[in-house]
């Protein structure tokens, strides 16, 4: 089990520099100039511009720029903004919570309801629930999440009252809900069909059949022997999934104003600021390989025939 | 479930030969049914891959002949018409149909020429991972070792960048974003899912039978790839193209939406625009919300319906 877990720290050595470097790649090749573009319509001094550069180290070549900035953050340092001269780190530690609250408490409600519905429609196949169940899930996965996000807004906040449009205080869970469900929407059609079809094709599994002869109560065969062995899709797919809800996060926390990491990034791409893109990128790409980990170590706890040596 | 075919082909064989025939088997020596001949009777006869189609089919004449819908112009606007109502039942396809956006253009012309490039990026995009990803992972599955390590450390790099965030930044870089820029975009970061499931799926068949008489035969490298595992493998990569090509059309539209997108008429851009007047004219931003999610719709029920016949053990 340690030297499992060892090799596959190690594993993400190569993943984590091969993202990182990519996505600075990117940042690099951004057309504009960020220092340039401090200045707007006033007169550029030169001189001034070199210095700023010099400081900042944007003068050096590419590979001496992302050396720097991956020996900077093993440091714990994300490097400094451009135009506002703050901390990366800084910024990020203002947006992060607030995503993180907001991704968990989607992630939670995917896991929750993704999986009841899933088992419900799973137990009864091809009865009127599952099909339901199979044409309500088809329906939330081919709506987008910004559409998702302004039809429950008009709905809910501007037709029915019953929400605020916006997120003003993003420590308050009822103003949370709205964007929560929006987000976690199409990861819960997922969840609810993994579950449907891993618990369907299951329930005619020989154990159950045991488990039925023994004359073990319903509860117990589906809440122990067949959610356990029919969970290992689902966990693989939300052990995933975090990362591309913090991806996905963009947009919801566009339509109702939560200042996440999300608006973060875009309010930076659309400055130039590559710092805290790339920061925040590599933040997500860590939280996704940890995540692929423990779901790799959760598929022990569900089978027990898995082991690691 | 192969008993699932078989019943399938059992039921078939009565309604095909007419009862007055005394030997109904024999009569007719049935061909070999190869899996794609299978899943096409399959097909044929699903609801869902039937309406599926025709709404495809619907959008594809859409994309090519955008005239045929309507007669109004998706970018000349008549300003006194500025948000003008919604839904005029009377005047069917219709330049006012759906009303008008803020600069008086018809909503329902901007409809229609819109589905060019959703149809385009999806198609395009789905075509380019599928050639990329069948491509890296029929090299690593069936090679092996460290062509294999390679490749493979390749496809983790770019699995672990969020689809959406790193889509974001790629086309940032562009200043002009026609609808190739786009699909380059998307397809540089999307082919990891297909190139691990073409690796998987030739892993699996190299170990097959027919492959190591193929070699015992001294069959060249080139011949047991492209004869032998490629036609065997490729199921499950189509399955996977054909869902994801409705996530393409839908990621397209989002960063559309978020300004990040194509420039041009396209239905993001159109739901970005009528974000800010929600509570006033909620019809400009619905009219082409509902066009995307319908798209999507029809591509997400044409890939079930093609995964439920190629895959009967779905079901």
């Amino acid at each position: 089990m340690g030297r499992y877990v060892a090799r596959r720290l190690l594993q993400m050595i190569p993943v984590f520099l091969g993202s990182t470097f990519l996505i600075f790649c990117m940042m690099y090749a951004l057309p504009g100039d960020p220092v340039r573009a401090l200045y707007g319509d006033q007169a550029i001094d030169e001189a001034q511009i070199a210095a700023i550069k010099q400081s900042l180290g944007l003068d050096q070549p590419f590979m001496v720029q992302y050396w720097n900035y991956l020996t900077g953050l093993f440091q714990g340092d994300f490097g400094t903004q451009i135009a506002s001269q703050q901390p990366v780190a800084d910024v990020i530690a203002d947006a992060f919570p607030i995503t993180v609250r907001l991704t968990v408490f989607a992630f939670l409600f995917t896991v929750v309801v993704g999986i009841t519905l899933g088992v419900i429609a799973g137990l009864r196949p091809n009865t009127v629930v599952d099909k339901s169940l199979l044409v309500l899930t088809l329906l939330l996965i081919s709506v987008p999440s910004f559409v998702l996000g302004y039809t429950f807004q008009y709905v809910f906040a501007f037709q029915l009252g019953w929400v605020d449009p916006n997120v003003n205080d993003p420590e308050n869970y009822g103003q949370l809900l709205l964007p929560a469900v929006v987000l976690g929407s199409l990861s819960l059609a997922y969840v609810a069909r993994l579950t449907r079809t891993s618990i369907a094709e299951n329930l005619r599994a020989d154990y159950v059949r045991t488990a039925v002869a023994k004359g073990l109560p319903r509860r117990r065969i589906v809440g122990i022997h067949l959610m356990r062995n029919s969970l290992i899709p689902v966990v693989t797919f939300l052990g995933s999934d975090l990362g591309a809800l913090m991806g996905g996060a963009v947009v919801t926390e566009g339509i109702f104003n939560v200042r996440g990491v999300g608006y973060t990034v875009y309010e930076a791409l659309t400055r130039r600021e590559g710092s805290t893109v790339v920061g925040i990128v590599t933040l997500i790409v860590i939280i996704y390989l940890v995540c692929s980990l423990l779901v790799d170590l959760l598929y022990a706890v569900l089978d027990p025939r898995i082991r690691y040596a | 479930m192969p008993e699932a075919l078989d019943t399938t082909a059992k039921e078939k064989l009565p309604a095909a030969e007419p009862a007055t025939v005394p030997v109904p088997v024999d009569a007719k020596p049935e061909k070999a049914r190869s899996l794609w001949s299978d899943a096409w009777d399959d097909l044929r006869r699903s609801p869902m891959f039937l309406i599926s189609a025709a709404l495809i089919l619907l959008l594809l004449v859409m994309a090519a002949f955008p005239g045929l819908f309507t007669g109004a112009s998706p970018r000349d606007g008549d300003l006194s018409n500025h948000y003008l109502g919604a839904a005029n039942w009377t005047n069917f396809f219709g330049a006012d149909w759906f009303g008008y956006d803020v600069q008086g253009r018809s909503i329902w012309a901007r409809m229609v020429y819109g589905a060019r490039a959703s149809i385009l990026v999806g198609v395009g995009v789905t075509v380019l991972v599928t050639i990329a990803g069948t491509l890296i992972g029929v090299l690593a599955g069936y090679f092996g070792g460290w062509l294999d390590a390679i490749l493979f450390r390749l496809t983790d790099v770019f699995s672990g960048i969020p689809f959406m965030l790193g889509a974001m930044v790629v086309l940032t870089t562009f200043t002009e974003r026609s609808v190739l820029v786009v699909v380059l975009a998307l397809a540089f970061l999307g082919w990891t899912t297909i190139a691990r499931v073409a690796r998987g799926s030739v892993i699996t068949i190299k170990q097959a039978d027919y492959v190591t008489a193929a070699k015992a035969l001294g069959a060249s490298t080139s011949r047991i790839l492209f004869r032998h595992i490629l036609p065997n493998a490729i199921a499950p990569v189509i399955v996977v193209a054909t869902i994801a090509l409705g996530g393409y059309i839908a990621a397209e539209a989002t960063l559309s939406y978020l300004g990040i997108g194509l420039s041009g008429v396209s239905w993001g851009i159109d739901v970005s625009a009528g974000k800010d007047q929600l509570r006033n004219a909620p019809h400009v931003l619905m009219m082409p919300s509902v066009m995307v999610s319908v798209t999507v719709l029809a591509f997400l029920m044409f890939g079930d319906a093609v995964r439920n016949a190629l895959d009967p053990k779905m079901r």
